[in-house]
């Protein structure tokens, strides 16, 4: 019973390493990495998912491991919260890895960066499960190195250039995280998380307001909150779209995350979350005007990036019930969406040859399937009912109202427009315009192998995406739990620390 | 020598920062390497110092006996070391293609990727 607790715990933890291995060693990388990737993901998806259904069934779970019971030993530990990111990352994992296989050449294969992409996952996967503060800035590490590597590594004067930016400010970030962590361990003589909040009664106010804040601003910068965002921007649109679409998906969320685990277990009131509702507003602002002034269309989704992370931010500030289910299920919207305008940019850029406006045009004309996904995909970012973005936009507006929260709640809405207006802006220039020179081709064009790994994934996340729109019941379900818990972390708590049923029946020491 | 470690700490950051506000790649991992090292020097010293007591167990045992030093912090502190230092690692091959590639080692001036025309 436990040990397969233990195992259906960790497997999604070895999948993507034993696939890294085996991307490394298989012969001919050029050619056969991608496929080992692809098989790894697939297993990784069907890993994930008997995960998620043991939680769903059986509430937070948690597993020691080399014979030390927590909060001595490290746990790693899941939660619904933890079950749904894990569970979205495998299947973003095998979506990019699907794409990948047309649009990672063989110079980036022969440089094992198909082995790269799953230490990302493993390194994500990892974040999402550990129950342990330093193990959560270690796996944050494993997710760094690979994105430095997944970024610079066609060598291109403006992936050099964006690494430059990227790698300077998630380095000091990394030491901020790695200081609070010494603070925190010298406050309380411990790092699991879930031993944390008793450990921290009583103790000295302002080095726990010192320490939470120096945790607060790593996260901030690693989920690209305002003033620290500059680096996203920067860096994101630089490689091949399998690159951009899994980062845009996951590395900024795992921010989020961590954010969001541990200001409501472990510092649920302090002055970090004063902080984070003007920033929060603030990051969505600035996030949607950087992007009203871009022409090119990569970088106008990157600024979107920024902008909706402040809707995620927003609902972890209010920190109510409601407000943490808007972000939960905005946040796995973003995911998918977000993804999908990307590996859809990228298709466009195949067919005419550019990503700026103006050049990059004419797709309306050229491929009308690839307009229609791009046109359902654009809506749901923007929040139209009833596609996947309003659900959680709608949740986050009732829970700021039910505060008062009145200029978050129009910071809200008004983002939702301009978000429309950006959107609109692709539309217009991208897809009716006709191009400035040249026109852009078919998508039978593509050759045919391409074609289905290309649009497989959007199709696959487009499916997704309106299954959230318009049957949102079982996607609000999982929200809401996930939010009860995050608000009411005792049985988290119980099952880390030995308590829980199924553990005190003789399962590990 | 809390106190004195503590200093050490606080002046190493302080060297860290004004290297990587010198707008120079090199001197930012340098920069970068320092306050790695204040912040290594913070974990060690949140974990308590006790001098020439290391954390062995002897034999036949499964405690240590009397006091020990604390052995978390400095299994942190070598995890963190060894991280912060492929992390320098990789930093100093960047800024070495970067300068190859891009002609200069000064960030602010790199504006391929976000090309000041384009805004």
């Amino acid at each position: 019973m436990t040990m397969t607790e233990t195992w259906v715990l960790s497997a999604p933890l070895l999948l993507p390493f034993a696939t890294a291995v085996a991307a490394l060693l298989v012969p001919r990388p050029e050619l056969n990495a991608r496929w080992v990737s692809l098989g790894g993901s697939a297993l990784h998806l069907v890993a994930t998912v008997a995960l998620a259904t043991m939680i769903w069934q059986q509430g937070p779970m948690a597993a020691s491991f080399g014979g030390w019971q927590a909060p001595l030993g490290i746990a790693l530990v899941a939660d619904t919260l933890s079950a749904v990111m894990v569970l979205v990352t495998a299947l973003m994992g095998l979506v990019c890895a699907t794409y990948a296989i047309a649009d990672v050449g063989k110079r980036r294969a022969r440089r094992h960066w198909h082995a790269l992409y799953q230490v990302l996952l493993a390194g994500a996967t990892g974040a999402f499960l550990t129950g342990d503060l330093f193990n959560l800035y270690v796996w944050f590490e494993v997710m760094l190195i690979a994105s430095f590597g997944l970024l610079v590594m066609g060598g291109s004067r403006a992936e050099l250039d964006g690494g430059v930016k990227y790698v300077a400010l998630n380095l000091v970030a990394t030491i901020m995280f790695l200081t609070a962590i010494g603070l925190i361990h010298a406050i309380t003589g411990t790092l699991t998380m879930a031993d944390l909040p008793a450990r921290l009664v009583g103790a000295d106010p302002a080095a726990v307001a010192g320490a939470s804040m120096l945790l607060f601003g790593a996260f901030a910068a690693k989920a690209g909150l305002f003033p620290l965002f500059f680096w996203l921007p920067a860096a994101y649109h630089t490689p091949p779209m399998a690159v951009t679409a899994i980062f845009a998906g996951i590395l900024t969320k795992a921010g989020v995350y961590a954010l969001m685990r541990v200001f409501t277990l472990v510092f649920p009131e302090g002055p970090a979350m004063d902080v984070l509702l003007v920033i929060a507003v603030l990051t969505m602002v600035v996030g949607v005007i950087g992007a009203a002034a871009q022409t090119d269309v990569h970088r106008i989704l990157s600024f979107h990036i920024v902008s909706q992370i402040g809707y995620m931010a927003l609902g972890i500030a209010l920190g109510s019930a409601l407000a943490l289910l808007g972000a939960i299920l905005y946040m796995v919207h973003n995911i998918v969406v977000k993804a999908n305008l990307f590996l859809i940019a990228g298709v466009g850029r195949r067919l005419t040859g550019s990503h700026r406006l103006g050049r990059g045009a004419g797709l309306y004309a050229a491929a009308p399937f690839l307009t229609v996904l791009f046109l359902l995909a654009a809506m749901a970012m923007a929040g139209v009912p009833p596609f996947s973005g309003f659900w959680g936009k709608l949740a986050l507006v009732q829970a700021g109202a039910a505060e008062e929260h009145w200029l978050a709640i129009a910071a809200t809405l008004g983002v939702g427009l301009f978000t429309l207006y950006s959107m609109t802006k692709i539309w217009l220039r991208g897809y009716l315009a006709e191009p400035e020179r040249g026109r852009a081709r078919r998508l039978s064009a593509l050759p045919g192998p391409a074609r289905v790994a290309l649009l497989t994934p959007i199709v696959a996340l487009t499916a997704v995406s309106l299954s959230m729109g318009l049957a949102p019941e079982p996607y609000l379900a999982v929200a809401e739990r996930a939010a009860e818990e995050l608000l009411a972390p005792q049985p988290y708590i119980d099952a880390v620390l030995g308590l829980h049923p199924t553990l005190a029946e003789g399962g590990p020491r | 020598m809390e106190v004195l470690l503590a200093l050490t700490a606080g002046v190493l950051a302080a060297a860290g920062v004004y290297l990587m506000l010198a707008g120079h790649m090199l001197r930012l991992v340098f920069g970068v390497t320092l306050v790695g090292t204040a912040a290594n020097l913070v974990v060690f010293v949140g974990g308590g110092l006790t001098r020439e007591l290391p954390p062995l167990i002897g034999e036949g045992l499964t405690a240590p006996e009397g006091i020990v030093a604390n052995p978390l912090p400095q299994a942190l502190v070598l995890t963190a070391i060894v991280i912060g230092f492929g992390l320098a690692a990789f930093a100093l091959a960047l800024a070495l293609a970067a300068e190859r590639r891009l002609g200069t080692v000064d960030p602010e001036a790199m504006r391929v990727a976000e090309p000041e025309d384009a805004g």
